[in-house]
């Protein structure tokens, strides 16, 4: 089971204040999806989540515990853009979070670890369908399969919380609706905590399992500087999405990934 | 159409690259004729015959002196000059450039120094290192190794700044500790950019060996022209300057070739 907390939330740069008073509870197993107009903090809230920029004042928890002050592997993260390592094949960027974990010298793993590791990499390529080209460099793909391949680099490290900062941004229509049937697939296979920041409302709705939208309450030019943005609505998405299973553990991943391969790629494909 | 639109097709592109080769060449064949047709013994542009005469007698002919072959125990020791400088120079440039691009301590330690460092002309601390470190093989090696590695550390420190933030975030929501995010996102993503910083730093590098040698030294190919030079030798002193350039363009040619095939990711093109 996975909870954030965040406690009377104030974030200020310099004489800025960005955001006011954010009170939030997410429960494990949501999917919350943060709009807001361009500017109102969106990013920096997901920052602070991720542990790259503290808040000025209140605190983050995570199951309970203060978060650690800088990212680690109990919070994944898709970028916009540059989310996969350029130097590293498709396979590459899959495994090198498993190696990171189980290799802590070399970073790399061999024999029977490699093997084992590899299998699980694959299982993941397959959900997100990128089974036919892992041997090539992100370069050689397209923005829509660099964003799949984040999803499975950072599904591969099991993070108890995803954080994704407009991870579908850059990409046409055609190719969204593919990767939203994909997100979808994964977040109900996988059981995870997904935090999604979007400029696009239908997305959110699409998605989300709660909508949050921040707003500045106050706008006028002179007040701008001294308000910040905070939570304007909190609205649970209907008809309400359920999970295949409730989130138990860790264990989940290692248990299904057969299924979610056959089950995603029929969606996606 | 606009010029700059115009693009000239293969062949007319080998025809105006070879063109100022083959008029500087021309040009020097009709100067050289016309000065020997006048005074045989002239010695300021020699011909490609008696350059090559001069050459074979550094080239084949024993030192009576030395008893070594003077072109070829030239090249040898003026390249291991070079390689044992810029070998220097790299190492300093990864170690450093890669700790002080990626950890803010070490910045706050190397960066200022460094930059303060680069501000002096390599080429006034020859005097300082032939008092230190004597006339031999040391000083040489030293001048090219300061004349290189501030470039050079300051190249890859650069070039790991550049690392788009986000892909260092990942790396650690990867799980990945300081020494992984070095040796398996920071490192990878460099060694292409010091290929590049190698090949521009080979430029000052020749130029302080050719220094070095000329200064003190008794044996390089810097030596030679400046020692020939007194008998106004321009039939080895051409071949000599031109032989550098060859060999400066060799190893210009193998880095690049190197950093194609090492780096097939850094090409912005990809063949799967
Ligand atoms: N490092 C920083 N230093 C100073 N001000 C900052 C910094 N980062 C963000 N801000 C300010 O905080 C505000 C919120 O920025 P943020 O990037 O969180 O907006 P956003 O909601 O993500 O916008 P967008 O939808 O355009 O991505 C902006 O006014 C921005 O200028
Ligand atoms: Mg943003």
């Amino acid at each position: 089971m996975t909870t954030v907390v965040l406690e009377k939330i104030w974030k200020e740069y310099g004489d800025q204040i960005v955001l006011e008073n954010i009170d939030l509870t997410i429960e494990s197993g949501s999917f919350v999806a943060l709009v807001g107009p361009s500017g109102c903090g969106k990013t920096t809230l997901l920052k602070m989540l991720l542990g790259e920029e503290r808040p000025t004042s209140g605190r983050i928890l995570l199951d309970g515990m203060p978060l650690k002050p800088e990212p680690d592997w109990d919070r994944g993260v898709v970028f916009q853009r540059y989310s996969v390592f350029p130097h590293l094949t498709v396979l590459g960027n899959v495994l090198v979070g498993r190696e990171f974990e189980k290799s802590r010298v070399l970073g790399r793993l061999f024999g029977i670890n490699r093997a084992a590791a590899i299998d699980d990499a694959r299982a993941l390529l397959n959900a997100v369908g990128l089974s036919d080209h892992e041997n090539k460099y992100p370069a050689a793909l397209s923005g829509g399969m660099q964003q799949r391949l984040a999803l499975a680099q950072a599904l591969m490290r099991k993070p108890k919380v995803l954080l994704l900062d407009e991870p579908f941004g850059a990409l046409d229509p055609g190719i969204r609706a593919e990767v939203h049937a994909l997100m979808n697939e994964l977040w109900v296979e996988q059981g995870i905590t997904v935090v999604m920041v979007t400029h696009d409302l239908s997305e959110a709705f699409r998605l989300g399992t709660r909508v949050i939208a921040l707003e500045r309450r106050r706008n006028r030019p002179e007040e701008k500087e001294r308000y910040g943005a905070t939570i304007a609505h909190d609205i649970a998405v209907w008809p309400p999405k359920t999970q295949k299973k409730k989130q138990n553990g860790s264990a989940l991943v290692e248990e299904a990934p057969p299924l979610i391969a056959a089950d995603v790629s029929a969606a996606v494909h | 159409m606009r010029i700059i639109n115009r693009h000239p097709s293969r062949g007319l592109y080998i025809l105006l690259a070879t063109l100022p080769f083959i008029a500087l060449a021309v040009t020097y064949a009709i100067g050289s004729y016309q000065r020997l047709s006048i005074n045989p013994a002239d010695k300021i542009l020699p011909s490609v015959t008696q350059m090559m005469a001069a050459m074979n007698e550094l080239m084949f002919v024993q030192d009576k002196r030395t008893g070594s072959y003077l072109f070829w125990s030239d090249t040898a020791i003026s390249l291991w000059r070079l390689g044992s400088g810029m070998g220097i120079s790299i190492a300093i440039a990864l170690i450093l450039g890669v700790t002080s691009g990626f950890i803010p301590f070490v910045r706050a330690l190397v960066k200022p120094f460094v930059e303060a460092f680069s501000l002096i002309p390599p080429i006034t601390i020859l005097p300082i290192l032939f008092i230190m470190v004597g006339l031999d093989e040391a000083s040489k090696i030293t001048l090219i190794a300061v004349g290189t590695a501030p470039l050079m550390l300051r190249a890859v420190a650069l070039g790991v700044e550049e690392i788009p933030r986000e892909m260092i975030v990942k790396a650690q929501t990867l799980g990945a500790s300081t020494w992984q995010m070095i040796t398996r996102v920071v490192l990878p993503q460099i060694l292409p950019k010091l290929i590049v910083a190698t090949r521009f730093a080979l430029i000052p590098a020749w130029i302080f060996l050719v220094s070095a040698e000329a200064i003190a030294a008794v044996s390089g190919l810097g030596y030679r022209i400046f020692l020939v030079r007194r008998f106004l030798s321009m039939d080895v002193i051409i071949p000599y300057v031109l032989w550098i350039t060859l060999l400066a363009w060799l190893m210009d040619l193998t880095l690049a070739m190197l950093q194609r095939r090492l780096f097939p990711w850094f090409q912005p093109e990809q063949k799967s």
